[in-house]
């Protein structure tokens, strides 16, 4: 170990510029988007699963039914593949630091409160935007679907965004179980969650209850907004935006609450 | 010593339940600047929550705890501080210059990267991932990232935990230069020989409470007394009365006396009894000072079972 000069610590009073504050959030949000995209079992599924569905019922399958098909299942699918980011991005790596070690760490720093949670959720909001670029890209070329530049851009939006409320909800379900046990739930929420939501196959093709309880998951109402945004859905959409707020709050407030008393 | 300046951090009658297990029974604990207090005790005594309190990851249910005169839940007293924790698993896709710098990001005027790295002896790591090192290489990165905000107060817990001699002599040179410079290290390990090598002051704790506080000289002092075994029939009524004879009392029929100097009692001993046989003398070091403490808290607190025991 080197001897190394350095300047006596002085007492400075421990206030912090707000630069550098601003400067530790973006840090934070740095360090977590990169060392999630540098995890191959992170990234891999989020992204290859929307994929090689849409690849294989989007576009193989649905040639018989006209680029419609293409282009409905680009939104539902799209759907499908924001939803994982925000439950396993967020939810399972809450789990296993709360596990590790890592969020007392980080609890037990300096660091400015709600960094962890502004870095994880940008993390997930960049993830969500790779699948939904990938989707738009296959449905372009492969998939032959016309898109205006400002639908894709409202896709995107869509994904971008519709990530928070799974976001909260995997937060939620993240202060309920510790370490590994949480990614087997998160999957039991998921994957019924998507299918009833009629993100695998069209709501009309499901049976009448689940298409009357469809309204119940949040999935659903991101689904019409991603449908609204390649044009194949003109209902009003702004119930869906409050519904979508709704559960985020609600997640969000419930998981606070359980952070602040379990840690 | 005299020390006129606040404590960095202190605990007044500090309190902790958890469910019907009471971790901390009104301890009390003051880190005075610039020094270097280890706090000893066995698994189980209070030292993860005593550490846990002043970092304001729970909050007391009585006593007072406060970090620079303040509140260890609000932001401003920790960003004073520097923290290695003995669990905490960092993220393994980092490399180590990505964390300092993270790290280094929460604090107003942290070191440079180079200066964090230099002083734990990672210079040559910055580049890896962290997920690449050996178990010592990472306890001297969290080393590095407890140092790198300039702290004024330093919390060690078990630092050198899986590392070999070399790498903890390192180490115990680079706190040794942190103190130099004026930082404060609170200090919780199991290896008293490093207490005994870095430590000003000791605390000991058992059952939620600090049982001994005092210099490092003060507790061996403690123990500066020689312990005399033997197996004799003299009464120890009798062997109270000499001089220089601080404790005596006899168990399965053996004689133990406490004293200062050992050879005037030892030849008293056998002038008075020529049977007495089995004669021992023992000079207890800082690990029985430190057993010896906790034991006799230990039976004070199981008194009603010591019969049986």
């Amino acid at each position: 170990m080197d001897i190394v000069m350095t300047e006596a610590p002085v007492s400075f009073p421990a206030t912090m510029p707000r630069r550098r504050v601003l400067g530790a959030y973006l840090e934070e949000a740095r360090s977590e988007c990169l060392r999630y995209m540098r995890s191959p079992s992170f990234m891999l599924p989020i992204m290859l699963f929307p994929a090689m569905f849409y690849l294989l019922f989007g576009v193989l399958m649905a040639k018989s039914n006209g680029a419609d098909a293409a282009r409905y299942l680009l939104a539902s699918y799209g759907v499908f593949g924001v939803m994982s980011p925000g439950l396993f991005g967020f939810g399972v790596s809450l789990a296993l630091e709360r596990d590790s070690g890592l969020l007392t760490f980080k609890r037990a720093l300096p660091m400015p409160p709600g960094a962890y949670l502004i870095g994880k959720m940008i993390m997930a909001m960049a993830a969500a935007a790779g699948v939904v670029v990938l989707l738009l890209a296959m449905a372009l070329t492969l998939g032959h679907v016309t898109l205006a530049a400002s639908q894709a851009a409202a896709l995107l939006l869509v994904g971008v965004l519709g990530v928070l409320p799974f976001c909260a909800l995997g937060m939620f379900v993240g202060t309920l179980f510790k370490g590994q046990g949480a990614p087997g739930v998160l999957q039991l929420v998921y994957l019924p969650m998507s299918f009833m939501s009629g993100l695998w196959f069209p709501l009309p093709m499901l049976p009448k209850f689940l298409q009357q309880i469809a309204p119940i998951w949040p999935s659903y109402h991101l689904d019409m907004l991603a449908l609204a945004a390649v044009g194949m859905n003109t209902q009003p959409l702004l119930g869906h935006v409050l519904v979508l707020l709704a559960f985020a709050a609600g997640f969000l407030l419930l998981a606070a609450r359980r952070l602040r008393r379990h840690g | 010593m005299p020390h006129a300046e606040k404590p960095t951090a202190r605990l007044a009658g500090a309190v902790k339940r958890y469910g019907s297990l009471t971790a901390l029974d009104g301890a009390e604990l003051q880190v005075h600047p610039g020094e270097l207090l280890a706090l000893l005790g066995p698994n189980g005594a209070g030292k993860t929550t005593a550490i846990a309190l002043l970092l304001g990851l729970v909050r007391a249910d009585a006593g007072s705890v406060q970090l620079f005169g303040e509140d260890p839940q609000s932001i401003e007293p920790r960003r004073r501080i520097g923290v290695m924790l003995q669990h905490a698993e960092l993220p393994p896709t980092l490399r180590v210059g990505e964390l300092l710098r993270l790290t280094a990001s929460y604090y107003p005027n942290p070191r440079s990267l180079q200066e964090s790295a230099a002083l734990a002896g990672i210079g040559d790591l910055l580049r890896r991932p962290y997920a690449k090192l050996s178990g010592g290489q990472q306890r001297r990165v969290q080393f590095a990232l407890a140092l790198c905000g300039r702290p004024e107060l330093l919390f060690l817990d078990e630092p050198t935990v899986g590392m070999d001699i070399d790498a903890r002599q390192k180490l115990w040179a680079a706190i040794r230069q942190l103190i130099d410079e004026g930082c404060a290290v609170l200090l919780t390990t199991h290896y008293l020989e490093e207490a005994e090598a870095l430590a000003d002051r000791v605390c000991v704790m058992s059952h939620g409470k600090v049982i001994h506080e005092g210099t490092v000289e003060t507790l061996r002092a403690r123990v500066a007394q020689k312990r005399i075994r033997c197996r004799t029939t003299l009464p120890a009524e009798l062997i109270r009365d000499w001089p220089g004879i601080g404790e005596v009392r006899q168990e399965n029929g053996r004689t133990y006396i406490v004293t200062a100097e050992a050879e005037p009692v030892v030849r008293r001993l056998l002038e008075a009894d020529p049977q007495l046989g089995e004669l021992e003398v023992q000079r207890a070091g800082l690990a029985e000072a430190f057993t010896e403490l906790t034991r006799d808290a230990d039976e004070a607190s199981t008194n009603p079972q010591r019969e049986a025991a």
